[in-house]
């Protein structure tokens, strides 16, 4: 409600006088309920005297009959994973701009060394929620690797991602196109230039390796879905292949993100594809070259959301809700521009992140892709002003169409290893995703004046983005159909068509 | 001569030779001998550090690549510098904070007794709601003023939580491995039941025991109210790091338990035959012979056991906390290298250099114990 937002420091002039007198009698050193009512009868006393008016009378209550309750948090202690990337910024923006304290909680966010840990900590409460790959509810809820129903309700970001590859691989891939040897060549850059390198690889009998951060990442499907619409095959899976190296041209293997400008400078692997700002850190470092980004791969994928157990969700209920208003305000401050379409807020988010407990990195590091820039080479620096959306484009709602497409790709590579009729897409997305719980949030910062309902989709959206062909092959994604969706790949699992009208 | 005597005993038995000379010279004994000493136990290593300081500054140069270079000494004190720095100032913000809050209950608490009027006068439906968002604002003025600051653990606390973890899975190991030791060296039986599992598990890595304490913790906690956990009480655990915590210390305890197993196997099996035929003919109890005399001459052994032990399980513990995610030292280094920011390298040389130095201070206690026990025969240093 506002008054929960209205500056109490203005009040704390006279206070702490004020506070010292109530609370020198305290026996105990915890301050009880009756400590607190003396000193605010005292305060009452006080606020009469200055006559001031009845602050909250029609502001925090509307006049009307219906007067709107508050939020009865259940558990106002909390912990929350995260990994150190950038988009972890709406949870740590929460915390660091007060949104968490506004609803009433108080809320400690810690980093996670991998997401398989991350996702054990929530699965056994040892985090209450966590900064999570928009894969991993659904890959948990269907089953693929840690079984356990997680659900999501808020959508952390869109983009965010880039594929990089080491100097001498980029080297190669410059003479086998010499557009990219012009200091800005022409994007998207293909895999095509990429594909007799691979090849050759191939015909020495040498493995191609490339990294990416989890089996059900966003950044998986990513670079399949770069490397597949150059004709290269990353690789099935199947129930017992469950690295996904079947027929791979490219080997894909797991490495945490921020462990991989360390492992492709060792030469572990010839490329990767990560968040920021693992791939900022290789053109600081001169090791390796962001060739694409998840943008060019697919205008405002999704890629991270905020999740939780289901269990989790029915013992606090009104606390997720409380969770989700707070980021919602995180994500709107953190895409807050000025009239000239400007980022505002994101240079002092970069500062904020690149304190040791949250990301890590260098500011400068973190604000070459955070501010509306990206830097593929020194001399290749781009005005990306979407390449990392918190909260424009309704990035933040989770939208069924996003699950969907996670399905689609998860059939294409095997990793759901049984052909599922379209209607079991729609359910499982309806399982995954809850847009219930961000409506009812987004409803009360409505109602309390923190946005606007304009800000918001409009009540009848039914969570379908609408189809797009927006995508680096110009292959349309319709979520209505996935069936189809499917089997318009030339390179993945193939599907019967009976299957699109169960 | 009798302060001198007592100087000499407490150089003798804390482990600190170096402060022998200085006695022996403050009481007037030959001073030329004395230097000697000192030259032996301080001049001489003073030179070793700086030697070692000044190669350590010849690698920072060379050793540079593209990720990060090796930090220079000073790089590495201006580091840890700063990170005490950072802990007086988190603390700092810290207590404004909890006072800001306190203001904020009060506030609070006003609001909610304003809403408590409204209701008064309002009709039963508004009155209902008035009086609920009244409550919310009464709990929360509760919560305000009982805050406990989120912010991340600093460097300072690390250090605590890892000297609590690695104390606590030592006392765990302790009264696990000395029992079952005792009995080993009294019985050649129960002995040889035991010898397969500890020759098997003696040598395993803490890396390895790790996920099995983490299911067994798990399994132990789950479905247990969080409000029940007494952990937290004593050793002023957050309730939300007690199962990481324990993760921890059990794999400390796993893997630091055997030393001591073996080294009180060894001191009960070892005690004098002289001492047992005096205990068969004073026709002492059992349970006489095994706390008047097994137990008093075995007590040597087993606390050189218990150093080892000690070492071990602080080893350990700094691998353990990378993987459990315990917030300590080891959590500390991982997350810095992944921070992967151009001061990570100077930070973990910083805490290598600190987690050395408790780990030869807790050695330092350990020979301490062992000497007091240890009836006018102290352990080498």
């Amino acid at each position: 409600m506002p008054f929960v937002s209205r500056p109490v420091r203005s009040h704390s002039s006279g206070f702490a006088l004020l506070l010292v007198s109530v609370f020198a009698g305290c026996s105990s050193n915890q301050i009880t309920l009756e400590d607190l009512e003396a000193a605010a009868d005292k305060l009452a006393v006080e606020d009469a005297a200055k006559a001031e008016p009845a602050v909250e009378s029609g502001a925090a209550v509307p006049a009307e009959s219906a007067v709107a309750a508050f939020l009865d948090v259940e558990k106002p202690k909390l912990k929350f994973g995260f990994i150190k990337l950038t988009d972890c910024a709406p949870l740590v923006i929460a915390k660091e701009k007060g949104y968490f304290s506004d609803e009433g909680l108080s809320v400690e966010v810690e980093a996670q060394s991998n997401w398989k840990v991350l996702l054990d900590r929530v699965i056994d409460g040892q985090l209450d929620g966590a900064h999570m790959l928009a894969g991993q509810p659904i890959g948990a809820t269907i089953g693929f690797g840690t079984p356990a129903p997680i659900i999501t309700a808020y959508s952390l970001d869109y983009n965010g991602n880039g594929i990089t590859v080491s100097n001498e691989i980029w080297a190669q891939m410059q003479e086998n196109d010499p557009e990219l040897r012009k200091p800005q060549p022409k994007h998207p850059i293909t895999a095509d230039s990429l594909k007799p390198i691979v090849e050759s690889y191939k015909q020495k009998g040498k493995e191609f390796n490339m990294g990416m951060v989890f089996p059900v990442s966003t950044h998986n499907y990513e670079i399949r879905y770069w490397l597949a619409s150059a004709g290269i095959h990353p690789g099935f899976y199947n129930a017992t292949n469950i690295q996904g190296t079947i027929d791979a041209d490219v080997i894909l293997s797991v490495t945490p993100p921020p462990q991989m400008p360390s492992t492709l400078e060792a030469g572990t692997i010839l490329g990767y594809c990560v968040g920021e700002p693992w791939n900022q850190q290789a053109v600081v470092k001169g090791i390796g070259v962001p060739v694409t980004t998840n943008y060019d791969i697919w205008k405002n994928n999704p890629e991270k959301v905020f999740g939780v157990t289901e269990g989790w969700n029915e013992r606090y209920p009104n606390t997720h809700i409380a969770v989700v208003k707070a980021l919602i305000r995180a994500g709107k401050w953190l895409d807050e521009k000025d009239a000239d379409g400007k980022l505002v807020n994101r240079q002092e988010a970069c500062e904020i992140l690149s304190r040791k407990d949250y990301v890590g990195a260098d500011v400068d590091v973190i604000d070459n892709s955070m501010t509306g820039t990206f830097v593929f080479q020194k001399t290749d620096v781009r005005p990306m002003p979407d390449f990392n959306v918190f909260f424009d484009h309704q990035a933040s709602y989770p939208h069924y169409s996003d699950c969907i497409w996670f399905l689609t790709q998860m059939r294409r590579w095997g990793q759901i290893t049984e052909p599922k009729p379209a209607s079991w897409y729609a359910e499982t997305a309806k399982k995954v995703y809850k847009p219930a719980i961000y409506r009812k949030a987004a409803e009360m910062l409505v109602a309390e004046g923190k946005l606007e309902s304009e800000e918001f989709p409009a009540a009848d959206y039914d969570g379908y983005r609408p189809a797009s062909a927006d995508f680096i092959d110009g292959n349309t994604y319709d979520a209505k159909d996935p069936i189809a969706y499917i089997n318009s790949f030339t390179i993945g699992n193939k599907e019967d068509t009976v299957l699109v009208k169960e | 001569m009798n302060w001198r005597g007592n100087a000499l005993r407490f150089c003798e038995v804390s482990g600190l030779p170096v402060l022998e000379p200085f006695v022996r010279l403050a009481a007037g004994e030959d001073p030329k001998e004395q230097f000697v000493g000192i030259a032996k136990f301080v001049i001489l290593p003073f030179f070793a550090i700086l030697l070692f300081l000044g190669l350590w500054s010849l690698a920072a140069k060379s050793i540079v690549t593209d990720s990060g270079k090796l930090p220079s000494p000073t790089a590495t004190w201006l580091a840890g510098k700063e990170l005490f720095a950072m802990h007086t100032a988190q603390k700092a913000a810290d207590q404004g904070k909890k006072q800001e809050k306190v203001v904020e209950a009060v506030r609070f608490l006003a609001d909610a007794k304003k809403l408590e009027r409204r209701a008064e006068s309002a009709n039963a439906a508004d009155k209902k709601v008035l009086l609920a968002n009244a409550l919310v604002m009464k709990q929360r003025a509760v919560q305000s003023v009982n805050y406990i600051p989120t912010s991340a653990p600093t460097f300072v606390d690390q250090i605590y939580t890892s000297l609590k973890t690695v104390f606590f899975g030592f006392v765990l190991a302790t009264l696990i491995a000395v029992p079952i030791g005792v009995l080993c060296g009294m019985s050649p039986w129960f002995n040889a039941a035991w010898t397969p599992f500890i020759q098997v598990f003696k040598p395993v890595s803490p890396l390895a025991w790790l996920p099995l304490a983490a299911v067994v913790i798990i399994w132990l906690y789950s479905g247990v109210d969080p409000a029940t956990i007494i952990l937290d009480d004593i050793f002023g655990i957050p309730v939300g790091q007690v199962k990481a915590f324990l993760i921890s210390a059990a794999t400390v305890s796993l893997c630091s338990l055997w030393p001591t197993l073996v080294n009180t196997t060894l001191g009960v099996a070892s005690v004098d035959k002289d001492f047992l035929n005096v205990a068969k003919v004073l026709r002492l109890s059992w349970s006489q012979k095994l706390f008047k005399i097994i137990l008093p001459a075995s007590l040597p052994l087993m606390f050189a056991g218990l150093r080892i032990s000690l070492g071990v399980g602080w080893m350990v513990l700094i691998a353990a906390d990378m993987l459990a995610q315990n917030p300590g030292l080891g959590k500390f280094v991982w997350d810095e290298f992944q921070n992967g920011s151009s001061l990570t390298y100077a930070r973990i040389a910083f805490s290598v250099i600190i987690i050395g130095m408790i780990g030869l201070v807790l050695d330092r206690i350990m020979i301490c114990l062992r000497n007091m026990v240890s009836f006018g025969n102290p352990a080498p240093g």
